[in-house]
C-alpha cells in the first residue's frame, strides 16, 4: 500500500514537488502545511487513473459473477464479488465477441483484464478481456444445468431420434475444411463407399464456433433435395479432440437446438470418445470419433457387392435345384408310370379267357337245366293224376258212408239223455205248488177288496163334504143372492175404469149371462136356454173361481170364514 | 410378393426384398410357376442393388459462403 501511495503522489506532483517527495515513507508534518500543493478534481482523478492503470495493468480476478447487463451497445457490464467486496467489471463489445464463455450470473469465474477508473463517477472498474470458469468443475456444473434444462424440454427423447439412411446419396459434413477431421472422414468414406460430400466450413472453436455450426445445420436443412445445392440426406457434425474449452462451442444451446431440429438425420462426432458435448445428446446418432462417423454413415461397398453376388448365387442355386428336383421327380414319376400295353395285358387276357369260357358255360348251363327239366317232367303223367283222383274219391266215399250211421248214433245217444231228464220232471209237485199259491192269492184278494172298499167310502164321503162346502163358498151361491159378475173380453171387470174402457161387457147372473154394449148388438138374454146354461157352466171353472175370490173382500163377513 | 416396382425401391428396400426372395426360393415350398417369377424378380432386384453399388462415386465439394455466412455455391475439393 505504501508503495502505491508513494507512486500516486509521485505521479501527481511530479512536476512541482519532485524534490520534496522523493521518499514515499516520509510523510512528515509538511503534508498538512499551507504550502501543501492543490489538485484540481480532474488532476487528482487523472493521477489516480494513471496509478491504478500502471499498477494493475494486467490482473486476474477470481470472483462470483453478480448482476450482468448487456445494453444494445453490445458492451457487457457485470459485477464481480466475493463475500465482502464488489468490483464493477466491463467488457467491450469486441471483447465480448471473443469470449469462449460468457459470464453468467452466479458463475464462479477468473476474469482477466486491467483495472481502470471511470473519473466521471469516481469509480474504479475492471476491464475484462476474457472470462474462464473458475475450475473445470464450474464449467461442468454449468453444462449440467444446461443439459438438465434441455432434457426437461424433451430434446433428448428417443422418439425424436431419426433412423440413419442405409445408403445416403449425399453427406453433408459440418467441420473445419482444413485439418485431420475432414480428411479422416473422406478417407473412411472412400474406403467404404465413395459418396458425394458437401462440406460446410465452420470454425470448430472460439466464439464463432457455435453460431457457425448452428447456421450450417440450419443451412443444410434449408436446401431442397436435388436442387442446385442438393440437400444432403445425412449430416455429420465433426471436430477433432481438444480441451473442454476448445469443444465448448458444441455445448452451446443454439447448437444443440439446431441439431435437435434438424430434419436430416445427424451424426455428431466431437472430440474423442471420452468427450461428450451437448450436441451428442440431441444428435440422432453419436459417433465416438470422426472416423467412426464415416463408418456409421455408409455401409461397406465391397461387402455389399459380395452380398449381392452371394444372393445371386443363392438365387441361381435355389432355382436350378428347384428345376433339378422337379426334373428328377418328373423322371422318377415317368419311370414309375407303366406302359399302356402292360396296363392292358392282364385285362385283355382276362377278356380272352372269359370270352372263351362264355359259350361253353352257356351250353353247359342249358344242358344242366335240360336234364333237370326232363327229370321233373318224367314223373308228370295223366295216369298219375287219375290214380291220385281215384284215391281221393275212394277216401271221400268211405267217409260219406260213415257219415249217416255216425249221425244217427249220435242222435240216439242224445235222445236217451233227453228221456232220462224228462223222466226226472215231476208234474204232481207242480200242481201242489199251484194250489197252495192259489189259496194264498184268494186270501190276499179278499183282504185287498175289504181295505179298498173301506178307503173308497171314506174318500167319497170327504169328497161330498168338500163339494158341499164348495157349493156354499162358490160365487154362484153369491149370485143367487143378487150379485152379478161383470166381464169384458172374458176377464172379470172389477172397476169403473176398466168397465169404461171395455167395448162390450158381459154380465153374469145366477141364472145366465147378458152381453151389454155396442159390440154386443142387441142385448141377448140367454135366460133359460140350455146353451146359455152350458156356456155359463163351462166358463165357471175358467173364470168364476178367481172372480169369486176377487169379490170376497167386498163381502167382509165371508172373508172372515177363511 | 411385394407390389412395389423394383425401379422405385431404395437400395435398402431392394436388399431386403432380394433377401426375402432368395429365402423363399430356397425353402422350395413355392410352385414351379411362382418360383420362376421369384427368380426373375430376384434377378431384377440383384441388378438394382448392383447398379446402386456401382454408382459409388466420390465427389467432394465445399460450400462457399457469402459475407453473411449464407451458402453461395460450391467449389470442388481435391487432394484430401
Amino acid at each position: 500500500m505504501q508503495s502505491l501511495w508513494s507512486r500516486l503522489f509521485r505521479a501527481a506532483s511530479l512536476r512541482r514537488m519532485s524534490d520534496l517527495f522523493e521518499d514515499g515513507p516520509d510523510d512528515g508534518p509538511e503534508n498538512s502545511g499551507d504550502n501543501f500543493p492543490e489538485f484540481t478534481v480532474s488532476e487528482i482523478s487523472g493521477a489516480v487513473k494513471r496509478v491504478i492503470e500502471g499498477e494493475f495493468g494486467h490482473v486476474r480476478v477470481r470472483g462470483e459473477v453478480g448482476r450482468v447487463s448487456m445494453p444494445r451497445s453490445g458492451h457487457m457490464y457485470f459485477d464481480l464479488k466475493d463475500d465482502r467486496a464488489v468490483i464493477n467489471a466491463v467488457s467491450w463489445k469486441g471483447q465480448v465477441a471473443k469470449m469462449a464463455v460468457k459470464p453468467e450470473e452466479g458463475m464462479e469465474v477468473i476474469a482477466t483484464g486491467r483495472m481502470t477508473t471511470f473519473p466521471g463517477q469516481s469509480r474504479y472498474q475492471l476491464i475484462v478481456e476474457d472470462v474462464v470458469p473458475a475450475g473445470a468443475g464450474a464449467l461442468m456444473a454449468m453444462l449440467e444445468k444446461r443439459k438438465a434444462a434441455l432434457q426437461a424440454e424433451g430434446l433428448f427423447a428417443q422418439e425424436l431420434k431419426q433412423k440413419l439412411p442405409y445408403l445416403p446419396e449425399i453427406i453433408g459434413v459440418v467441420t473445419s475444411p482444413s485439418g485431420a477431421v475432414i480428411r479422416d472422414i473422406l478417407h473412411r468414406l472412400r474406403d467404404r463407399f465413395p459418396r458425394k460430400v458437401l462440406i460446410w466450413p465452420v470454425a470448430v472453436q472460439g466464439q464463432n464456433c457455435a453460431p457457425e455450426v448452428t447456421r450450417a445445420i440450419e443451412g443444410f436443412n434449408a436446401m431442397t433435395p436435388g436442387g442446385a445445392l442438393p440437400r444432403p440426406d445425412l449430416l455429420i457434425v465433426a471436430r477433432g479432440g481438444g480441451s473442454t474449452e476448445d469443444l465448448w462451442g458444441f455445448n452451446e444451446e443454439i447448437v444443440a437446438r439446431a441439431a435437435a431440429a434438424s430434419r436430416i438425420p445427424l451424426i455428431s462426432a466431437i472430440g474423442h470418445e471420452t468427450d461428450t458435448t451437448l450436441i451428442d445428446y440431441v444428435a440422432d446418432q453419436r459417433a465416438p470419433t470422426p472416423t467412426a462417423a464415416a463408418e456409421l454413415a455408409v455401409p461397406v461397398r465391397h461387402e455389399l457387392l459380395a452380398w449381392v453376388g452371394e444372393q445371386q448365387a443363392r438365387l441361381t442355386r435355389a432355382m436350378s435345384q428347384r428345376l433339378e428336383q422337379r426334373g428328377q421327380r418328373l423322371r422318377d414319376l415317368a419311370r414309375a408310370l407303366p406302359r399302356a400295353e402292360t396296363l392292358l395285358e392282364s385285362p385283355r387276357q382276362r377278356l380272352d379267357t372269359a370270352s372263351e369260357r362264355l359259350p361253353r358255360a352257356l351250353t353247359a348251363s342249358t344242358q344242366l337245366r335240360r336234364v333237370k327239366l326232363s327229370e321233373a317232367s318224367a314223373g308228370l303223367r295223366p295216369g298219375l293224376l287219375s290214380t291220385r283222383l281215384a284215391q281221393l274219391r275212394e277216401r271221400s266215399e268211405s267217409q260219406a258212408a260213415r257219415l249217416a250211421p255216425a249221425l244217427s248214433r249220435h242222435a240216439g245217444q242224445k235222445r236217451i239223455d233227453f228221456d232220462r231228464l224228462a223222466m226226472r220232471l215231476d208234474t204232481r209237485r207242480l200242481v201242489q205248488v199251484q194250489t197252495r199259491e192259489g189259496e194264498r192269492l184268494a186270501l190276499l184278494s179278499a183282504r185287498l177288496s175289504t181295505v179298498a172298499n173301506a178307503g173308497l167310502n171314506g174318500h167319497r164321503e170327504r169328497l161330498n163334504a168338500l163339494e158341499r162346502m164348495r157349493q156354499t163358498l162358490g160365487y154362484t151361491e153369491t149370485l143367487r143372492r143378487g150379485y152379478a159378475v161383470v166381464r169384458a173380453d172374458n176377464a172379470v171387470v172389477t172397476g169403473q175404469a176398466e168397465a169404461a174402457a171395455a167395448t162390450a161387457l158381459e154380465i153374469e147372473f145366477a141364472d145366465g149371462r147378458v152381453l151389454v154394449g155396442p159390440g154386443a148388438g142387441t142385448p141377448v138374454a140367454e135366460a133359460d136356454g140350455a146353451a146359455g146354461q152350458t156356456a155359463a157352466k163351462a166358463s165357471v171353472p175358467a173364470a168364476a173361481k178367481p172372480a169369486a175370490k176377487k169379490k170376497n173382500p167386498t163381502a167382509p163377513d165371508q172373508g172372515s170364514l177363511f | 410378393m411385394s407390389e412395389t416396382p423394383v425401379s422405385e425401391m431404395s437400395f435398402e428396400q431392394a436388399m431386403a426384398e432380394l433377401e426375402r426372395v432368395v429365402g423363399q426360393l430356397e425353402r422350395g415350398d413355392v410352385p414351379l410357376e411362382d418360383s420362376i417369377k421369384l427368380y426373375e424378380r430376384g434377378a431384377e432386384l440383384k441388378a438394382r442393388c448392383e447398379t446402386r453399388l456401382k454408382e459409388a462415386e466420390e465427389k467432394v465439394a465445399k460450400i462457399t459462403l457469402d459475407p453473411n455466412g449464407q451458402p453461395r455455391g460450391t467449389t470442388p475439393v481435391e487432394g484430401l
